[in-house]
């Protein structure tokens, strides 16, 4: 097969690696299913203690997290278009703005945490395992769904971090930019995640 | 975006106002989840995170600009994952 245009061999890569993206976010997509899917199940055998358990959580502190994230994923889409539009210096101010907003996410988290384990909830300490069962199953998700997004926003700003410094290197360019365009699909990944695990956890009590 | 074609460049206005939707969204559930409609309120909370995720996945994460074949193996995916979850409770609920 041969290629006569430079761009056309171009067009196909990035299509390519997008694809590859795509791919990967199933997994992970499907790695949260599995704790929503658990989730759901244990809400319907668990509910009274679920409901006590889930109106112990700060819905002020989600709601900031919630803003935080979705203003974070609106940096980044608009991080590609600055790109696009050959505007380096702009896609990187707007790729540090997320990279903040995922800080002020991750402070907001140590607080929300931290004013748990203040009062001795974490899993496996005296309070916690004197709680009811199903507060216990309660706690259990909430710890491990929160704390796996929260890795999840982590190696997003990692990823995020590495991007900047591709672009400031001018590897990535108006031309070529599946990195970019990657990093950012999987930040909206985190999002999109954060959009159904906050109503979940935060406001049905 | 067929091969040759320009990539499509969304503009920053219309980031902004995705922005804006998702956060009156956002608004609209911490309102209703603050009155109580008992069964409803997970019925209502759930319908509008799914219209909040399909926006990001429209808009955001570039959809609307991709190929079919993207759209549809990121329609597909989703169905399959719906899918188990209805099963799941089909076998759960019959037990």
């Amino acid at each position: 097969m041969t290629n006569t245009s430079p761009g056309h061999t171009h067009q196909i890569d990035s299509e390519t690696g997008k694809m590859g993206m795509w791919l990967f976010l199933f997994t992970e997509l499907f790695l949260f299913g599995g704790l929503f899917l658990a989730y759901a199940v244990l809400r319907n055998t668990h509910s009274e203690g679920f409901h006590k358990a889930a109106a112990e959580l700060d819905i002020f502190i989600g709601t900031i997290n919630t803003v935080v994230l979705l203003m974070s994923s609106m940096t980044v889409a608009m991080s590609i278009t600055a790109l696009q539009k050959d505007n380096k210096r702009l896609a990187i101010r707007l790729l540090l703005a997320t990279i903040f907003l995922a800080g002020v996410f991750m402070v907001n988290k140590y607080f929300e945490w931290s004013h748990k384990f203040e009062h001795h909830l974490w899993p496996g300490s005296e309070v916690y395992l004197n709680l009811e069962r199903s507060e216990i199953t309660f706690y259990g998700l909430y710890y491990m769904m929160t704390g796996l997004h929260a890795l999840h926003v982590i190696i997003g700003a990692i990823l995020l971090v590495v991007t900047i410094f591709r672009i400031k290197a001018g590897v990535q360019h108006s031309g070529h930019y599946v990195l970019l365009e990657n990093s950012a699909l999987y930040w909206h990944l985190v999002d999109l995640i954060w959009i159904f695990l906050f109503p979940l956890l935060y406001l049905i009590t | 975006m067929k091969n040759g074609e320009k990539p499509h460049i969304s503009s920053y206005t219309s980031h902004a106002i995705v922005l804006i939707a998702l956060l009156a969204l956002t608004f609209i559930t911490v309102f209703v989840s603050e009155i109580n409609f008992g069964a409803f309120s997970v019925g209502v909370a759930l319908i509008v995170a799914s219209v909040k995720a399909v926006t990001v996945l429209t808009y955001f994460m570039h959809l609307k600009f991709e190929n079919r074949f993207t759209v549809w193996m990121v329609s597909g995916v989703f169905i399959v994952f719906a899918l188990v979850i209805v099963i799941t409770f089909i076998d759960y609920l019959l037990r």
